[in-house]
């Protein structure tokens, strides 16, 4: 794709225009130049004046109070959860649960599914390029109930061993928890055919889309997907509220996570009846002004457009794989271009991850250094930490000049020839 | 004190470390590591029947602050006794490397100096460090 297309379908330096932080020089005059959304998203103007808008304007706790205030709140909020229902294209709406992050949302279906439908003997499939958020939470289930945790491996160039699935995948597998795109090698996986292979056997799946969400038209019935987490932090909207989707039937078989007000539909002095879905699993206060500034977020992301914003974060990916690759002793981890979304991750051979994020920070180059919450991936990769470098729709060519240079510059401080 | 991290003591310390390597039957090691970044050290001490260090090594690997600490901090406890390295402060060993470090940098510069205060203190526990 040329320039000029993009440029077409997508204004960069329009855009720019609606995130205030990207303007705002950082300590000494030095441009702003992030490259690290893929740790988490900057905020539009129109999400940050939603959030003020509802403490403004009709703060209130939902689904409790009779009052004006909490109408329209309760209103926002469920118009909100409509825009993740339909970002996500699920069926229903009582699919979408609100959480605090996709750490939770996994967390909440590693208890509340894992705690009732496995035991000892069980398999729970995970991959080498987890999130410690999609291991952790199924290392912890896997003690409780005696479950048994195995690897999908991965191929030299960072995507999903397939060919080891047919060992891997058999009726003693009751979880398939994957990621749909690597936060490290930003590797995007075939969920279609996982989620396929994975049912065959009778496993249900988990996706940690954190990474996708904000870069890709998602389709959970598409996908087949039994469960989907992710977090509103990444899509450009507030922190602290993130997405369980669940499909209906198996959320209903499952028992409630964390018990208190709103998750009930009456308690008695020795038992409770939980209330009807979502908000069965939503115990206590929801992070109310960040949801509705998450449904904000959606409405501009998609009025920007899913196919603009790939196309461009494409063209930044291969463009940096291009410059990186010209840098002396420098490796990329992951596939090429073609096979990944706008992250790009590398180390370089006498500069330790820590000290390229110090010096590209001087260049106002802001990326993200160590293991980024992957160790076994960065133990199977054989370094104890990496350089991270994440694109998003509002980043330019020139700022992946700017990274290039900054590494270059990094080298030259640490008298590399 | 400079702002500047990587100045040129700091980077000679990286590139040519003093006693970087195995020490051969050391009294005493340990080993660590910092979980942000995966810096890690392991310290190995040769000391004598006076309690006086006699000879110190290091192995690891990481940032270059965290690396060249560890070497500033071998070269300069030989010759030390036990004794005087219980009262050797985080503050001695930021002082030894000139340069003014933020608080998630002070992690790396002190990674040695917390394997050698573990070290010494468990020398005087029945078992020993583990690594």
């Amino acid at each position: 794709m040329t320039e000029s297309t993009i440029q077409q379908s997508l204004d960069v330096e329009a855009v720019r225009r609606d995130f205030p932080i990207l303007g705002k020089p950082l300590s000494g005059g030095r441009p702003l130049v992030y490259l690290d959304s893929g740790a988490t998203a900057q905020k539009p103007q129109c999400v940050i004046d939603k959030v003020v808008e509802c403490y403004e304007n009709y703060n209130a706790n939902v689904h409790r109070g009779v009052h004006s205030l909490g109408n329209r709140v309760t209103t926002e909020l469920e118009e909100a959860r409509e825009k993740v229902r339909s970002l996500l294209n699920a069926r229903h709406v009582e699919e979408i649960v609100f959480t605090s992050g996709t750490t939770a949302s996994i967390n909440l279906v590693a208890n509340a599914w894992g705690r009732k439908f496995l035991s000892a003997g069980d398999e729970i499939l995970v991959t080498v390029m987890e999130h410690h958020a999609n291991l952790v939470p199924w290392q912890q289930v896997a003690e409780a109930t005696g479950a048994v945790l195995k690897y999908i491996p991965l191929t030299a160039d960072g995507r999903l061993d397939l060919s080891a699935l047919d060992e891997l995948l058999t009726t003693k597998t009751k979880m398939l928890a994957v990621t749909s795109m690597s936060n490290v090698l930003g590797t995007i996986n075939p969920i279609k055919e996982l989620s396929n292979r994975a049912h065959q056997v009778g496993a249900a799946v988990l996706v940690d889309a954190a990474q996708s969400v904000p870069h890709e038209a998602i389709d959970v019935c598409d996908w087949d997907a039994d469960f989907v987490a992710f977090s509103g932090h990444k899509m450009y909207g507030p922190t602290g509220i993130g997405v369980l989707y669940g499909k209906r039937q198996l959320l209903e078989a499952m028992d409630p996570f964390l018990g208190g007000g709103n998750m009930i539909r009456y308690v008695y002095r020795d038992r409770f009846e939980p209330a009807d879905l979502p908000a069965k699993f939503e115990a206590g206060t929801l992070p109310i002004a960040q949801a509705i500034g998450l449904g904000r977020a959606i409405d501009y992301v998609t009025s920007i457009g899913f196919e603009a914003i790939g196309a461009h974060e494409h063209q930044l990916t291969v463009r940096a794989h291009e410059a990186l690759a010209e840098i002396p002793g420098l490796t990329i981890y992951g596939p090429e271009p073609s096979q990944k979304g706008s992250i790009v991750s590398f180390s370089i051979e006498g500069l330790h991850s820590h000290d390229v994020g110090e010096l590209l920070d001087r260049k106002g180059v802001e990326i993200r250094v160590g293991h980024h919450c992957t160790m076994p991936l960065h133990e199977h990769l054989e370094v104890s930490s990496t350089s991270r470098a994440s694109f998003a729709f509002y980043n330019t060519l020139e700022e992946v000049s700017a990274l290039a240079e900054a590494i270059r510059y990094a080298r030259e401080v640490f008298r590399l020839k | 004190m400079s702002d500047d991290l990587y100045q040129e003591h700091i980077l000679d310390h990286f590139e040519s470390p003093y006693h970087k390597g195995e020490l051969d039957s050391p009294t005493c090691t340990h080993r660590d590591k910092n979980p942000i970044c995966g810096d890690e050290v392991e310290l190995a001490l040769r000391v004598d029947d006076e309690g006086i260090v006699r000879e110190a090594w290091f192995q690891g690997h990481g940032c270059a602050i965290s690396q060249a600490a560890a070497s500033m901090l071998v070269e300069e406890i030989e010759g030390k006794s036990l004794d005087e390295l219980k009262d050797f402060e985080a503050q001695q060993m930021l002082d030894l490397l000139k340069v003014q470090l933020t608080a998630t940098r002070q992690k790396c510069g002190l990674l040695g100096f917390k394997v050698l205060k573990t070290m010494i203190y468990s020398l005087d526990d029945p078992q020993p460090a583990g690594n």
